[in-house]
């Protein structure tokens, strides 16, 4: 019961729960969010592209990973990411990678498929006489995408990407799976140790609580000044 | 890739005794159907009240189904499962926690409900979203007909906004399905946990998620096919559903 | 039948939509309400079935008072017929399930009873052959025939259009005031927002003319179409029959 609830225990452990744990967490969301947003435009512009077969490999990709449960292609990147190593580097056994960096693979291949929905949707929210225009003032393709059409389609889908970022920072506390000290993970190694899982479950569930809920805050502000400027 | 592959490892006897390891799988993919489906009746009635209740003009109403969804929205669905399974059963009651922690398949349980709550957030969101893109002469209509705010829903702005959010909640439900894996934390052994037992026990990982991946390819395939069928089956002539 | 006393009507703090409204609406006349848009008209028939609430002054319906808490609204409303711009059939149900719905919920007419009414009035709007149809299958003009049989189909003591064919298409407006014109006819009690000012000049014994949120003019018909004392109703008038 609450009565015994021991506030020193996560007093103790707030150094390694931040600085360790969250550090991680808040580390590989920026850069999976940022990975996944660039691979996911790149998967957008192929399935977008006139080339048909460029389009059903990218749509096969992102049906497929979305198909899908996270904690399984974690698990598939986990014991596939040291057999990749060893094909791309040509070493004579299967390359050890750290957590962090499977994590992220893992992450970043993961989130490019939602990533790309996103931005496919907002690529094809800008009206057809944008590219247009652009090409008749003598842009290429590569141009009128990289300063006319990509721009736009990011501003727009901004407040749907800053949302699916809060989504996958709660995703990553699935890396739990492979024992990796994350946020939760470093919460939950601490609570076996002192035998205190309720401490620090109830404080994991709300420390993600109130970040999760004042990011989305923002994003509704955000939403709604976008929302005024057009 | 100096792996050896082994695909007739699936016909080989798994060590629990339980016949092959295809059997494996498969026990796993029954106990993912199992929680899916129940996780999803949870979610779709709890969800439809709350999106109900978001749209109703009571303060009240909105406020709990705002607070609601707030609630199973902003913490991962991991951490939700852990404070159903480990926490919940020490902030009771002595003897009641203990009825719990005791209460046989309680991994099984706990995930339907823990997921179930998760998703009712966002079949709550959808409903919400489908009510309110309804014409608002709709209710009007019905009010001016005479029929009570409870037969207004039931008759007419429910039928119409399932309708419509039909195709979304398709992808809610297969969302509650790779969800159900989830699951795996607090030791419910389903489709991905039994291919991480086989990967365990026959070190041919890759045949292990292979087959597990194209059983989930298949689950989603049944489903997205049945619902297809639902969809055409509750169409209404001559309506076009905004597309 | 219908009196409005003293009416106002606030949205928000501090934009008053309806101001000091006093008029009424005898057993067996036509009323016909008219003014710019924005003017308050279509607010103000909103109230008499309670659809939009009001902030000061009484409404009585038949000698019920309609913004007293205490009075049953529904069963008030199921008493007045009203017809929409959008006519507001509900999509997902057939035509004679739209006439049958109120019926059966509200009133707790027999399925058959209600069957038969509704095709009674489908026959009398001329719609009998597409009783097994959906909304989204009929002409915007068969559509708000149909919306007048179903609010018909409850036996109303009055009936209230809000801007019956501003929605419609030239070519349907006649059939639609064709129905209109025979129910006036034959002693409906009836209050209509309409800019028909040849319906009005046709059945309406009283016009009343509003705008900014107050009734301008509120005259015998004659009166209004011969010489109307307000420059506003003079102006709308011009403008209205200048075509």
């Amino acid at each position: 019961m609450l009565g015994n609830f021991d506030f020193d225990v996560i007093r103790r452990a707030l150094p390694y729960l931040f600085l360790e744990g969250m550090r991680f967490t808040l580390t590989l969301t920026a850069l999976a969010a940022f990975g996944g947003l660039v691979f996911g435009t790149l998967i957008a512009l192929m399935r977008l592209s006139s080339y048909k077969v460029l389009g059903r490999i990218a749509g096969f990709y992102v049906d497929f990973i979305r198909s899908l449960p996270l904690v399984l292609v974690i698990f598939w990147f986990y014991f596939l990411v040291p057999y990749i190593g060893q094909w791309v580097t040509g070493a004579s056994r299967p390359i050890t990678v750290g957590a962090f960096a499977s994590s992220l693979i893992t992450f970043i291949a993961f989130e490019a498929a939602y990533f790309s929905e996103i931005m496919r949707a907002g690529i094809q929210s800008i009206s057809k006489g944008q590219p247009a225009a652009a090409s008749a003032l003598g842009l290429t393709y590569a141009q009128s995408m990289r300063y006319v059409v990509l721009p736009q389609a990011f501003r727009n889908m901004l407040p749907v990407l800053l949302t699916q970022t809060i989504v996958l920072f709660q995703d990553t506390s699935l890396v739990y799976v492979l024992s990796i000290p994350d946020f939760l993970g470093a919460a939950s190694k601490v609570a076996q140790r002192d035998g205190r899982l309720v401490e620090m479950y109830l404080f994991a569930a709300l420390v993600y609580f109130v970040i999760s809920c004042v990011a989305s805050f923002g994003v509704r502000r955000l939403q709604s000044r976008i929302a005024i400027v057009r | 890739m100096n792996y050896n592959w082994n695909w007739h490892i699936f016909l080989e006897p798994n060590p629990m005794g339980t016949g092959t390891y295809l059997d494996l799988l498969l026990t796993g993919l029954v106990v993912t159907v199992k929680v899916s489906v129940l996780a999803w009746i949870i979610a779709l009635v709890s969800g439809s009240v709350i999106g109900v209740l978001r749209t109703l003009p009571s303060r009240t109403a909105s406020w709990i189904g705002f607070c609601w969804v707030e609630f199973f929205r902003n913490m991962p669905l991991l951490v939700q499962l852990f404070l159903w399974f480990f926490v919940l059963p020490e902030l009771l009651p002595r003897s009641a926690g203990l009825w719990l922690k005791q209460l046989p398949n309680a991994p099984f349980w706990t995930a339907a409900i823990g997921v179930g709550l998760f998703m009712s957030a966002r079949v709550a969101v959808q409903l919400q979203a489908g009510i309110t893109s309804l014409p608002r002469g709709q209710k009007q209509a019905s009010t001016a007909l005479g029929l009570t705010t409870v037969q207004t829903y039931r008759y007419v702005l429910l039928p119409m906004a399932f309708r419509i959010i039909l195709p979304p909640l398709t992808s809610e439900f297969l969302n509650t399905i790779k969800n159900s894996a989830v699951a795996i934390t607090i030791g419910l052994i389903e489709l991905t946990g039994e291919a991480r037992s086989m990967q365990e026990f026959s070190f041919q990982v890759f045949e292990a998620f292979t087959a597990a991946t194209v059983l989930y390819l298949l689950l989603n395939f049944v489903v997205v096919t049945a619902m297809r069928f639902l969809e055409r089956y509750v169409a209404i002539p001559g309506y076009i559903t905004g597309k | 039948m219908i009196e409005i006393n003293h009416v106002n009507k606030w949205y928000g703090p501090t934009f008053q939509v309806l101001k000091d409204c006093t008029t009424s609406v005898a057993k067996g006349e036509v009323v016909v309400v008219c003014g710019p848009s924005g003017s308050g008209k279509s607010t103000l028939i909103k109230c008499v079935n309670a659809l939009e609430p009001i902030q000061g002054g009484d409404i009585v319906l038949d000698g019920v008072k309609v913004n007293d808490p205490k009075t049953d609204l529904p069963k008030l409303r199921s008493r007045v017929g009203m017809v929409f711009q959008h006519f507001e059939l509900f999509p997902h149900l057939r035509i004679i399930d739209n006439l049958r719905l109120a019926q059966e919920k509200v009133l707790g007419r027999k399925s058959e009873d209600a069957t038969a009414k509704g095709m009674k009035l489908l026959e009398r709007v001329g719609l009998k052959e597409h009783a097994k149809k959906f909304p989204a299958e009929l002409s915007g003009g068969q559509q708000q025939r149909v919306a007048i049989a179903r609010a018909l189909a409850m036996d109303p003591i009055a009936m209230l259009f809000d801007e019956p064919t501003s929605a419609l298409d030239p070519e349907m407006i006649s059939e639609v005031l064709d129905v209109m014109v025979d129910l006036a006819r034959e002693g409906m009690t009836m209050m209509v927002v309409t800019h028909e000012m040849g319906f009005a000049n046709k059945v309406a014994d009283r016009v009343i003319f509003m705008d900014r949120g107050e009734i301008v003019e509120d005259a015998k018909k004659a009166d209004f179409f011969g010489t109307p004392r307000s420059d506003r109703a003079q102006k709308f008038l011009s403008k209205i029959l200048q075509h």
